[in-house]
């Protein structure tokens, strides 16, 4: 699934690196704990998080996530937008809860880590 | 190659900073790709540590044509019981750590998983020392 079309089911706003809305993922993982995503093998993620600090993005970085979507109408900070641009990945704004975009991803066939 | 960082306790803004390096290091390698990545979160993971734990560590990253090594040593409180601190879920870390996504006992079981070797060994009062072996080979691709 594009990170366009999933934009759209969320009403998400794109914070950082539109010119990459045409990548594609497969697979979503919701958490608020950097430990539990530093533990997922899988490639190709998504990150769905409530949480907004830098070490949200540094920790994409390492893990390869090449697109995280924040919950609950969260803002991204400038620091994280830089840190996110150095790296190419796509920060997403959604006014939506992590259940109701969790919700929304999965009915539109993204799948789950396991 | 031999690479050093030093890395200050308590300065959440910098930790990753060394790990992020060091992808690009592998990066230009050309190392496997699940094996850098391997590498890369288990250095993280430790940065994350010493950020959260000790006052200061200093990171060697040695690279040859069979292996990544990196030494992770840290002044700070030490570990009394290692073996307790690899049990997953056990953690002493404060709440501020907790807010940053970490402190879930979590970090010293994921970097012996990240890695082909790893040992620690510490002096309680005095500081900790990680030592972590990966072995590399080309990406095939």
């Amino acid at each position: 699934m594009t990170i366009r079309d999933i934009t759209g089911l969320i009403d998400g706003k794109v914070i950082c690196c539109e010119d990459r809305l045409s990548s594609s993922v497969e697979y979503a993982f919701a958490s608020d704990l950097m430990s539990d995503v530093l533990t997922v093998e899988k490639e190709n993620i998504l990150l769905i998080t409530g949480l907004t600090n830098l070490q949200v993005i540094r920790t994409s970085e390492m893990s390869d996530i090449s697109c995280v979507i924040f919950a609950r109408d969260k803002k991204v900070g400038d620091e994280m937008i830089r840190l996110a641009e150095e790296n190419n990945i796509i920060l997403v704004e959604s006014p939506y809860t992590v259940f109701h975009v969790s919700g929304e991803l999965y009915k539109a066939g993204l799948k789950p880590i396991y | 190659m031999q690479i050093r960082h030093k890395i200050a306790g308590g300065d959440f803004t910098r930790a990753g900073n060394i790990a992020s390096a060091v992808k690009k290091v592998l990066q230009q390698l050309n190392i496997d790709h699940k094996q850098s990545k391997r590498i890369v979160i288990a250095l993280y993971e430790g940065e994350v540590n010493v950020v959260a734990h000790a006052y200061s560590g200093v990171v060697d990253i040695d690279i040859d044509s069979e292996k990544v090594r990196i030494t992770i040593a840290d002044k700070g409180p030490g570990i009394a019981d290692i073996e307790k601190a690899m049990e997953e879920g056990y953690s002493t870390a404060t709440p501020q750590v907790r807010e940053m996504g970490f402190g879930a006992g979590m970090g010293l079981s994921n970097m012996k998983k990240n890695s082909d070797f790893m040992n620690i060994s510490s002096v309680p009062g005095e500081g900790t020392k990680v030592e972590l072996i990966n072995y590399i080979k080309p990406d095939a691709d």
